[in-house]
């Protein structure tokens, strides 16, 4: 029943003409060649952008992390690898990395399956649709000075609203951001909060873009709603989640933004210190440029291979 | 037309359906309510008067309504001057963003040449090395180009965006191959195709991805920072900031200030709402 996925089409033109003698193949290979043509110039503006703000950066990160240079300092000398030897033997990027895990490991999950919940919900005619999508939006469009002010003040355990109101009704309080245990679920519940409208608007706009026929098809042929989400929606929705998905990932384990705000220079005992905020505090904070440019290299390689292996397991080339 | 997957059909509808529909609602409000709850606390505090923000107990209304702080920080503040350069470097980037994302995106997805794959990880590979590494980097790039503290500075370094060119891609990965074929073979020019029949099949991944510019660039903080000097460059997060470190730290006018910010994006939102949803063309495709 599933429709038939645009993936096994064959993205050249010329695959659906060819054998139909000379003169179609001779047509065939010029739209080849007009379609590379193309290519490369539609691509062009984008790639120069890329190229000399984000991969010439890039370059000479990879090229400080071999050297040993302080922000201000004249001279600059080779060091091989020995920022990267010290990092190995530095506790503070151990627990780092290891928070940064945790966080992936409990946010990605929590947010992108709440997400995908309320992206149904809000896919149905319920009445209030858009007031609801604006609520669910509202966290995503507020910067983080504003979130770091706000939760800072709610979860504060003796002046803050949320505080003051459990103790009312009897639950008891915690000091939420300052209390080493607790840090690190608080920062995970904001940043849940803050994610959630953000992938749930781009799923929604992957449900609005699955064909309305496919699902009266199904209808016509007796398929309830579980069967249309499990043969129609999942299939058709796979292009979206697999963004969404490796998207939460990578942007997870660069999460800087929320922790360093609520919980600045890793929070109590480093407890939510992640890698970025770590490099932060190196590179931007004790100016240990090339220190902090071996950290965030390791960190890309660590990023890079999940990136590739995800879009492996989602056989990526195939199905979207 | 959509009679709604949640309620089938209006006569048939069933009284447990209907319940269904109901505790889905309440759901949806109280989630809604947990989402919303900071920023009532956020705009109530902005009305109220400073002395009152830090009470005991803690209320969220204010006890004495004040409009006062928003006339305050429009004094205090060279607010005008903040907002204007933040639309322009937001609505910029924003809008030759969009272009060029879209244009590079269509190469990806709709056509084929040699290198395409290889090109498209090294775009991902752009994702993937924080900012925070390459803050200092691309500084000294964007400062030996001369375009430190300019608007060119601030907006061509953004000018295209991976999360945009991966985002688009897969959108319009979903439409269907046939159109672009079909039009190639009637002897539409790849230009045509892109602007006439993928980009009008995209409102929805268009909306979304303006909205995403629009407010990543007019909340971030770091960037426009690093890249203005002078009070007459700065954006509106940069300014409120250093406005705030260097005056007593007073709430009920931060709060106004952090409203004021919010708002233009909050109506962006809402106007753009109305294409999150599948356009007219679209549900008149058929295959």
């Amino acid at each position: 029943m599933a429709p038939s996925k645009q993936g096994q089409l064959s993205s050249r033109g010329t695959l659906a003409v060819s054998g139909f003698g000379v003169r179609v193949s001779k047509l065939a290979r010029a739209m080849t060649r007009r379609q590379a043509r193309y290519g490369y110039l539609f691509l062009l503006p984008s790639m120069i952008v890329l190229a000399v703000f984000v991969f010439w950066p890039i370059l000479q990160s990879i090229i400080l992390s071999l050297q040993k240079w302080r922000f201000g300092a004249t001279e600059t000398t080779w060091v091989g690898l020995d920022n990267y030897e010290r990092l190995l033997n530095d506790p503070r990027v151990e627990g780092a990395f290891l928070n940064t895990v945790e966080y992936t490991a409990v946010v990605v999950p929590v947010t992108l399956l709440l997400a995908l919940l309320l992206a149904l919900a809000l896919n149905e005619r319920i009445p209030g649709r858009s007031l609801f999508r604006a609520a669910f939006f509202l966290p995503v469009i507020a910067s983080f000075a504003i979130v770091a002010i706000v939760w800072r003040f709610l979860l504060n355990p003796d002046i803050g609203l949320l505080a003051y109101w459990s103790r009312e009704i009897g639950i008891p309080t915690r000091a939420w951001l300052r209390d080493a245990r607790y840090a690190m679920p608080a920062v995970m519940g904001v940043s849940i909060w803050k994610n959630v409208g953000f992938n749930m608007v781009i799923l929604l706009a992957g449900l609005q873009g699955i064909p309305e026929e496919y699902y009266e098809a199904a209808k016509v042929d007796g398929a309830n709603r579980w069967r249309r989400f499990r043969y129609i929606t999942l299939p058709l929705l796979r292009p979206t989640w697999t963004f969404v998905l490796i998207i939460s990932i990578i942007s997870s384990f660069q999460v800087f933004d929320q922790v360093w705000v609520m919980t600045p220079r890793g929070g109590p005992l480093h407890s939510t210190e992640t890698v970025v905020t770590y490099i932060y505090y190196q590179g931007i904070e004790l100016l240990d440029i090339s220190y902090a440019a071996s950290i965030g290299v390791v960190l890309f390689l660590i990023v890079f291979v999940l990136t590739l292996v995800q879009l492996r397991v989602f056989r990526f080339r195939e199905l979207d | 037309m959509n009679t709604s997957r949640l309620l089938p059909d209006r006569a048939a509808l069933s009284q447990w359906q209907i319940l269904m529909g109901v505790v889905l609602m309440l759901i949806l409000a109280i989630v809604a309510l947990i989402f919303i709850f900071p920023f009532l606390w956020m705009v109530f505090t902005s009305l109220k008067f400073e002395k009152d923000v830090f009470t005991y107990p803690p209320k969220l209304l204010p006890t004495d309504w004040t409009l006062d702080n928003y006339s305050d920080i429009w004094n205090r503040v060279p607010m005008d001057v903040f907002f204007k350069n933040s639309v322009i470097f937001a609505g910029g980037v924003t809008l030759i963003s969009l272009f060029l994302d879209s244009l590079a995106a269509y190469a990806f997805s709709r056509l084929d040449f040699p290198g395409r794959d290889s090109l498209f990880v090294f775009v991902l590979v752009a994702l993937m090395l924080p900012f925070q590494v390459t803050f200092i980097p691309l500084y000294i790039t964007v400062q030996s180009l001369g375009m430190l503290n300019s608007y060119a500075g601030l907006i061509i370094p953004r000018a295209t965006n991976a999360f945009g060119i991966f985002m688009l891609r897969q959108f319009f990965n979903t439409l269907p191959r046939e159109l672009d074929d079909a039009a190639r073979i009637d002897g539409a020019g790849e230009f045509y195709i892109y602007s006439r029949i993928i980009l009008p099949l995209s409102g929805p991944a268009l909306a979304t991805l303006t909205i995403f510019h629009f407010m990543y660039n007019w909340n971030d903080f770091l960037w426009p920072l690093l890249i203005t000097k002078t009070t007459d460059m700065r954006t509106l997060p940069a300014g409120l900031a250093l406005f705030m470190g260097e005056h007593v730290i007073e709430n009920a006018l931060l709060m106004a200030g952090a409203t004021l910010a919010l708002l233009p994006l909050f109506i962006a939102f809402l106007f753009a709402q109305k294409y999150f949803v599948r356009s007219i063309v679209m549900s008149g495709l058929k295959e």
